[in-house]
């Protein structure tokens, strides 16, 4: 097994959205070291543990998504979970402008997005009334079922 | 193959992750809601939520179980036992997707799944099969019937696995019950056609294990005598059927590897008959193109890893052992753990499980998704664990399958566990090559 450049970039975003800090990756003649700009008393040691092929996915499995743990505490914002999983895109096509950017006011039936599973597109609507607050999916990325797309602070 | 996204849950998930991890291959679980936290959840690499705990919203959505698979660029799907295994769409959607589906092509799927066209292909092969035939219009259908006698079956097209099924015990009863038969089978299956068979009274069920590389080439890794059902559920499986002659175990297995060949089968399949205990004839019933619950057996005592070929196969390896290198040894019995309460009717009694010790021994192998404080969710079918033991004849295997079913503690869930003692002390189970009517003997003593 060898590395490509699009495995790279895979372990990265993987050790992004780990808690992890540092990650020692060693593998038939291949190493790879990849450290957080910031500091943490995270301890890396268990990165490095365990048998180097099965430390090429992030060691520690990610939280759920959908986890109850990533539900937002402020009173006033909104989830907006994903209906369904399927490819999360911001714009109608591409190149095209987002359907809403951080700041836009969305009414019930606003399309905030589309999500394509396998060329089906089917539109995302706000189903509150607010002004988007974040948007965590990134667009063309994997969006799963219950996945908080964004988050929308109420109005009235 | 490097990455496999495994389309399915609770103890096959799991057993197909710890395969994945001796052969290193990353796992991705596609999981509902209630499954998110699981003990296959956290095996897997990485899992993805793919809907609502209703099945028909996430575990039988063709589209999203290969959108799930795409996007997170796996190689493969193995879709398990269950669920989407023999739905031809998935394999089908693979196929135009570039994904690998791990099991036999949509054709094989299609050719096997309707039961007419599986009985034209035995009959090619010179498979003998249970008199019987497809059935049209209702006065064809009554002469028929006379040709077969009494009693019959009235068995749907798309059924199987003993869903499906009615039986005829006068000639007279006919009419309504194939009108009966084809409206259910009609909402069940998609499928109102239905065909006649003769009803074998006394039958034992036996299967055979085969692998095919999907060019022609078949091996068979033995048979497994799965008689001891209650109404169609298996609930006990061994290895080798006990009381078989050398000559009609050796004629079973021929005609699955016919049958096999016959259709260029690619994966691992079983071909289950029905074996005449009078006339020591057998019939081909039906081809179960996955990997079956009771496959362990099989792994115990041939030793070969099943999941493992089936990657194998698929990834294009081939057939990695030849016939002759194919060696049964000892006796292997499992036992299969429900969440069910023989004491109400064998109702299903999902939960959550408070405390549950299984058992470590020699001889013993447990194939389970439930830990202490995993929860049995009300969708989905109410299997806890297998319990396989394997020793060297089969009054040894049997003496530590009880063994073992007596180490196994499961509280906060009704369990099938004190049934299956009472299977394996019974005389009639002692002495085995019983036919499928034992369960409800021993029900009735």
């Amino acid at each position: 097994m060898s590395l490509t450049a699009a495995d790279v970039a895979e372990i990265m975003r993987l050790v992004e959205q780990s808690g992890f800090d540092e990650l020692t990756l060693e593998m038939e003649g291949t190493k790879i070291s990849l450290r957080r700009g910031v500091g943490t008393a995270t301890p890396p040691a268990a990165v490095a543990a365990g048998s180097p092929a099965a430390a090429v996915t992030a060691p520690a499995k990610p939280v759920p998504v959908a986890a109850p743990a990533a539900a937002t505490v402020d009173p006033g914002l909104q989830d907006l979970p994903s209906p369904l999983l399927g490819t999360f895109y911001r714009s109608p096509k591409p190149g095209a402008p987002p359907f809403v950017e951080v700041g836009t006011e969305v009414q019930e039936d606003t399309i905030i997005g589309i999500i394509e599973v396998m060329k089906l597109m089917n539109t995302v609507r706000a189903g509150v009334r607010g002004t988007v607050a974040e948007i965590l999916v990134a667009d063309g990325t994997l969006a799963e079922f219950g996945e908080i797309l964004m988050r929308v602070r109420k109005s009235g | 193959m490097r990455r496999i996204l495994i389309a399915n849950r609770g103890e096959i998930a799991a057993r197909i992750i710890r395969t994945c991890r001796t052969l290193n291959i990353e796992t991705v679980l596609a999981a509902s809601v209630a499954d998110l936290d699981s003990v296959p959840a956290r095996m897997a690499d990485r899992t993805v939520c793919i809907g609502p705990a209703r099945p028909t919203e996430s575990y039988l959505k063709v589209e999203t179980i290969v959108h799930a698979a795409r996007a997170t660029r796996s190689d493969a799907i193995h879709p398990g036992y269950g669920f989407l295994s023999e739905r031809a769409a998935l394999a089908r959607l693979c196929e135009s997707s570039g994904v690998i589906f791990i099991g036999p092509t949509a054709a094989q799927i299609d050719a096997v799944g309707d039961k007419l066209r599986a009985r034209a292909e035995a009959e090619a092969a010179q498979v003998p099969v249970v008199p019987g035939c497809a059935v049209a219009a209702p006065d064809e259908a009554l002469a028929a019937a006379r040709r077969i006698g009494v009693p019959l079956l009235v068995k749907a097209v798309g059924g199987g696995g003993g869903r499906g099924m009615k039986r005829v015990d006068a000639l007279e009863q006919l009419p309504a019950i194939l009108e009966l038969a084809a409206a259910e089978a009609g909402a069940a299956f998609g499928d109102a056609r239905v065909y006649l068979e003769r009803y074998i009274a006394s039958g034992r069920h036996v299967e055979v294990q085969v692998l095919g590389d999907g060019e022609g080439e078949v091996i068979h890794l033995g048979e497994r005598d799965c008689s001891t059902q209650r109404r169609y559920q298996k609930l006990v499986e061994e290895t080798p059927a006990p009381g078989l002659s050398p000559a009609l175990r050796a004629a079973l297995h021929a005609a699955a590897v016919r049958f096999a060949r016959r259709l260029a089968y690619r994966g691992a399949g079983t071909v289950e008959f029905l074996v005449d205990r009078e006339r020591e004839q057998f019939y081909f019933l039906e081809m179960n193109a996955r990997i079956q619950v009771e496959h362990p057996v099989t792994e115990a005592v041939t030793g070969v890893d099943l999941v493992a070929e089936q990657i194998a196969i698929a990834g294009g390896a081939g057939l990695r052992h030849a016939q002759d290198n194919i060696r049964a040894e000892g006796c292997a019995i499992e036992c299969r753990i429900n969440a069910e309460d023989p004491l109400d009717d064998f109702r299903p009694s999902p939960g959550v499980v408070t405390a549950v010790t299984w058992p470590v021994q020699e001889g013993i192998r447990v194939d389970t998704h439930i830990a202490t404080g995993s929860r049995v969710p009300p969708y989905y079918d109410s299997l806890m664990a297998k319990i396989i033991a394997h020793a060297p004849d089969r009054s040894g295997a049997v003496s530590r399958l009880r063994q073992a079913i007596a180490a196994t503690h499961i509280s906060g869930v009704h369990s099938n566990l004190g049934f299956q003692s009472r299977v394996l002390a019974d005389a009639e189970f002692a002495a085995g090559g019983f036919d499928t009517g034992f369960v409800a003997r021993l029900l009735e003593r």
